[in-house]
């Protein structure tokens, strides 16, 4: 689930972005700085020789160093730069077939050797209520090895005035073009991490990412009402080259309502159409209650997959270790251990992938020391696989981790997260425009908006954030207060159509929340525009006082 | 080094201005242990510690302002954290919505800080979690569930003779259990500042509880119904509608407290006059910290007066723009009750549904503040003031302006940390007519 345990940052004004924070405000020449590997192995190796003589029986360390600028900017003034750092050491240790963790930031070998001690203390303590030992899949140690997101330019390097000019270009585009209200901000994450474990493995990664969501308030004060579009980028694991805004990299919706964005991104005209959209919104029809055939656009689809099957086919999901937050799956495994569980229609084929270049969930090696890899989850419509780490993977017969484990901070313990999960393209040839010609009654959704979900998956909601009607094979108007509810394998039975790769792209989550203590996450899910037949579609409009 | 002392934070804060050649100068340092424990399936999954601390400083040139952190507290890092916030800056662009720190004031204590909270230890947490896990293995039930505890200090200092240090505890214990053939669920959430207001047996037994009566639900239409929400069902609707609350938005036409033609809507009644909110860093069930993260200074301020938008909050920025007085932002809510039992709730109600929890609540609509979301861990049928039957869970959408319209009974406020929430609450029970549950749920 995306979370919301944010805080503000800016200037506390309406149009404030909420964020999670993590770290704390450093100036820019730090950024640059990164600490080298062979001081982070000494520090490593002071924390698993420290374990290994309180007596675990394995342990692991991860360095890590977490910079973040965050630019949030309102109408035309810059709110809020930001930039933060977060160091410090996490020791995972077993002991007595028990884990134990605990961090600190007082990275001298003192304190280092401290935090290892006291995570074995909290492993006995926690061994005398274990009743199975852990069990850790093999793993082979790598040795030294280091490995960075693919990228032509460095956030880091980017002077913040361009950044911040950039933005507030968006915001005059937007007002210029209807909206009361403008906002748009650039959160670039870079996460310099080191894991050492006593298999033998040293890993040192680089990763970098970046989301910059724009949102679009047109008013109208004499009727009251207020409607928003937010935008149609997506968060990526690649440099500031996505802001180049390459005209092949632009993508035509269909019936041409508005742009949509593949590996590059044009802020401004996407702020100029959000602008013009939200004010379009403010007048649109509101949607007639009932079934219809939904064609959902990739920038809308990311969402619902992530929701309803990358989720649910989470292994400790599915165990029933997140069942006091998350909760836990309707995919059981007696479910996938039948071979025969239809999640979906025959042409629904999801794969999980940690290699997919420009997503969020790309990486080098998970927090375990998993080489990143591909697999398939559904296929054919079929549930096959999950998503597993180094402790589970026995339970699914696997002799080996899927490499889902991730800490979102040196101070917390890593645990199975999301991989991207991704739908296949169709094998026809389809357009978005082919699409629609073959619907009769049918709603085009494009945009991210509310979600919701229950514990178990099975029934969710979606909004989004520009609706489209079809009628009879032609895009009709703009639609609002619009939401689908549906059952989630219902939902994918009806999948009758996915267009071609022409169209695949992907959608993202840049705060995706699980865990106790809650953690965040960013990854990405691919797909092309997709129909599905005869969707439950609710109003959401209502009246208050 | 996690937990400094009021002397300690005001020495370094001191240093750290006396450093600075800005026009102002803020420091913030902050410190904090947290332990936790994490079980399910009646086995310890993780547990751990986490202890950090840090120093922000930050400084302002006109309206340019720059910040640093620093984590190493001798004169030399203080003193180059101070030249980076200054290098930043004279770099940064002019903010025209800069407000200078504020003037100096005073800091009323609250009692936020426990000793024996601080002094949990992994023991005390491994029995937190034992009891819960041992009474459902001897059940044959599972249980699943997250203790953890805080303990933390914070202190602020400006240029203008500001100083506030203040400590604070907390612990959290939800617990889910559910029966091994995955046909019932039951929940509990605890949350104290005093580790000895917290019994893990007793709030164990009411999820085991709520578990075993929830197997079987039935299936009710979806459709509106009188409810009778327990405090964990209400908590994160009426939070969410607080962000209404901003003076700003109301006033820029965008908050459900907008009016037609440009005006907000304080003093209008929006809601049952049964309704009273407020928020109070000193109460004594759910203390604060006396300021906010601006270093505002917070105070008791009331929100809703007997169904009335009392108050709007105004931010230092908005507050000169209107001629309003600006105040610290909320950091807890409480919401007024009687000395009525949820069971008395119960008891009163002809044909209802009892929500133990509403989770997953997302807004649809800000206009409306529409929400969705689902109920969780407990949902039963009442049938002329008794617990009938357990029910499938339903969908609802449903706005808290709506729903706190409808009120036809309220219960005792109980201490609720919020499930996604930022704030401390004090919220009763209700009961509720009208109630919209859209859809039905399979989930158990």
């Amino acid at each position: 689930m995306e979370r919301r345990q944010f805080l503000h940052i800016g200037a506390g004004t309406a149009g404030a972005m909420l964020i999670p924070v993590f770290g704390h405000a450093i100036a820019a020449d730090e950024l640059m700085k990164p600490l080298a590997a062979s001081a982070k192995k000494v520090l490593a190796d002071t924390a698993l020789n420290a374990a290994t003589q309180a007596g675990a029986s394995y342990c692991d360390v991860r360095i890590g160093r977490y910079l973040n600028q965050f630019i949030i900017t309102r109408d035309l003034n810059v709110e809020n730069i930001s930039n933060t750092e977060s160091s410090g050491v996490g020791v995972r240790v077993i002991a007595g077939g028990a884990y134990g963790f605990a961090s600190t930031n007082d990275m001298t070998p003192d304190g280092i050797a401290n935090a290892a001690r006291q995570a074995v203390a909290i492993a006995k303590a926690n061994a005398k209520l274990q009743r199975e030992p852990v069990r850790l899949a093999p793993l082979k140690g790598v040795g030294e090895v280091a490995w960075a997101t693919p990228f032509k330019q460095d956030w880091r390097s980017i002077p913040v005035k361009q950044k911040a000019d950039m933005l507030i270009a968006a915001n005059k585009a937007g007002m210029d073009a209807g909206a009361s209200f403008m906002t748009a901000s650039l959160f670039q994450i870079n996460q310099q991490k080191y894991f050492a474990s006593t298999d033998g493995s040293y890993i040192d990664q680089d990763i970098h990412r970046l989301w910059a969501p724009i949102n679009a308030t047109a008013v109208d004060k004499a009727s009251g009402k207020f409607r928003s579009r937010a935008g149609l980028s997506s968060p990526v694991s690649m440099g500031y080259e996505y802001f180049d805004a390459k005209a092949g990299d632009k993508v035509r919706a269909a019936g041409g309502v508005t742009t949509l964005y593949k590996n590059s991104y044009d802020i401004v005209e996407d702020a100029r159409l959000a602008g013009m959209q939200a004010r379009q919104k403010l007048s649109a029809k509101s949607v007639e209650p009932g079934k219809y055939d939904l064609v959902l656009s990739p920038e809308h689809l990311f969402l619902t997959i992530h929701e309803n099957v990358g989720h649910p086919t989470e292994l400790d999901r599915v165990l029933g270790y997140e069942a006091n937050y998350a909760g836990t799956s309707f995919v059981g495994l007696d479910k996938w251990e039948s071979k025969k569980f239809k999640y979906g229609s025959e042409r629904v084929n999801f794969v999980a992938d940690r290699t997919t270049p420009g997503s969020l969930g790309l990486i080098g090696y998970d927090d375990e020391g998993v080489r990143a890899k591909k697999w398939d989850i559904i296929r054919n419509g079929i549930l096959v696989n999950y998503q597993a780490t180094r402790d589970q993977a026995h339970i699914i017969g696997e002799n080996e981790s899927h490499g889902c484990s991730y800490a979102d901070s040196w101070s917390t313990i890593q645990f199975q997260r999301m991989p991207n999960v991704s739908l296949e393209p169709g094998k026809a040839r389809l357009t978005p425009d082919e699409m629609v010609k073959d619907v009769k009654k049918g709603i085009y959704i494009l945009g991210r908006g509310s979600y919701s979900i229950d514990q178990q998956r099975y029934n969710s909601q979606f909004g989004g954030t520009l609706f489209y009607e079809i009628k009879n094979g032609k895009i009709t108007g703009p639609l609002e207060d619009v939401a689908y509810q549906t059952n989630t394998q219902e939902f994918w039975n009806a999948c009758s159509a996915i267009c071609d790769e022409r169209d695949w792209r992907m959608g993202g989550s840049f705060f995706d929340g699980k865990g106790q203590p809650s953690q965040v996450s960013a990854v990405s899910h691919g797909s092309s525009t997709t129909r599905f037949n005869g969707i439950n579609v609710i109003n959401t409009a209502r009246k208050i006082g | 080094m996690s937990i400094l002392t009021h002397e300690q934070t005001k020495r370094i804060s001191e240093r750290v201005i006396s450093l600075s050649k800005a026009d102002e100068c803020i420091v913030s340092v902050q410190g904090s242990r947290i332990g936790n424990i994490r079980f399910a399936r009646n086995a310890v999954s993780t547990a751990g510690l986490a202890d950090d601390t840090q120093l922000q400083v930050q400084v302002a040139f006109g309206k340019r302002q720059g910040s640093a952190t620093i984590n190493e507290f001798d004169d030399k890092s203080l003193e180059r954290a101070v030249r980076r916030a200054e290098d930043l800056a004279r770099l940064a662009p002019e903010n025209p919505e800069f407000m200078p720190a504020i003037a100096k004031t005073g800091y009323k204590a609250s009692d936020t800080f426990v000793q024996r909270t601080a002094d949990i230890d992994p023991e005390y947490r491994a029995q937190a979690a034992a009891y819960a896990m041992e009474a459902c293995r001897k059940k044959g039930l599972v249980a699943a569930g997250f203790f953890t505890d805080r303990a933390s200090f914070e202190s602020v200092a400006n240029s203008n003779g500001v100083f506030g240090h203040q400590g604070a505890t907390s612990l959290d214990f939800t617990c889910t259990v559910r029966t091994e053939d995955g046909r019932g669920s039951g929940w509990v959430k605890r949350s104290a500042r005093d580790v000895a207001r917290f019994d893990p047996r007793e709030a164990a037994d009411v999820a085991i509880e709520k578990a075993l009566r929830s197997v079987d639900a039935r299936a009710l239409e979806p459709g509106r119904y009188t409810v009778v929400m327990e405090p964990a069902a209400t908590s994160d609707l009426i939070s969410a509608m607080l962000g209404g609350f901003n003076a700003r938005l109301a006033d820029e036409g965008r908050s459900f407290l907008s009016k037609k033609g440009g005006a907000n809507r304080l003093g209008d009644k929006l809601f049952d006059g049964q309704v009273n909110i407020w928020t109070d860093p000193w109460n004594e069930d759910v203390p604060v910290l006396p300021w906010d993260n601006g270093m505002m200074p917070r105070e008791r301020v009331q929100l809703v007066k007997d169904g009335r938008i009392n108050a709007l909050n105004y931010s230092r920025f908005w507050g000169k723009q209107k001629d309003q007085r600006a105040i610290g932002t909320a950091g807890n809510i409480i919401m007024a009750g009687t000395d009525k039992s949820t069971a008395e709730l119960i008891a009163s109600t002809k044909k209802g549904v009892l929500v133990t929890r509403t989770w997953y609540i997302r807004m649809v609509d800000p206009q409306s503040v529409l929400l969705t979301g689902l109920t969780r861990d407990g949902t039963f049928y009442i049938e002329n003031g008794k617990i009938k039957h357990p029910i499938k869970n339903f969908r609802f959408n449903e706005s808290p302006v709506t729903m706190l319209n409808n009120i036809e009974e309220i219960g005792k406020p109980v201490v609720i940390g919020g499930d996604e929430a930022n704030y401390s609450m004090l919220i009763p029970s209700m009961k509720i007519r009208d109630f919209n549950f859209t859809s039905l749920s399979d989930a158990v």
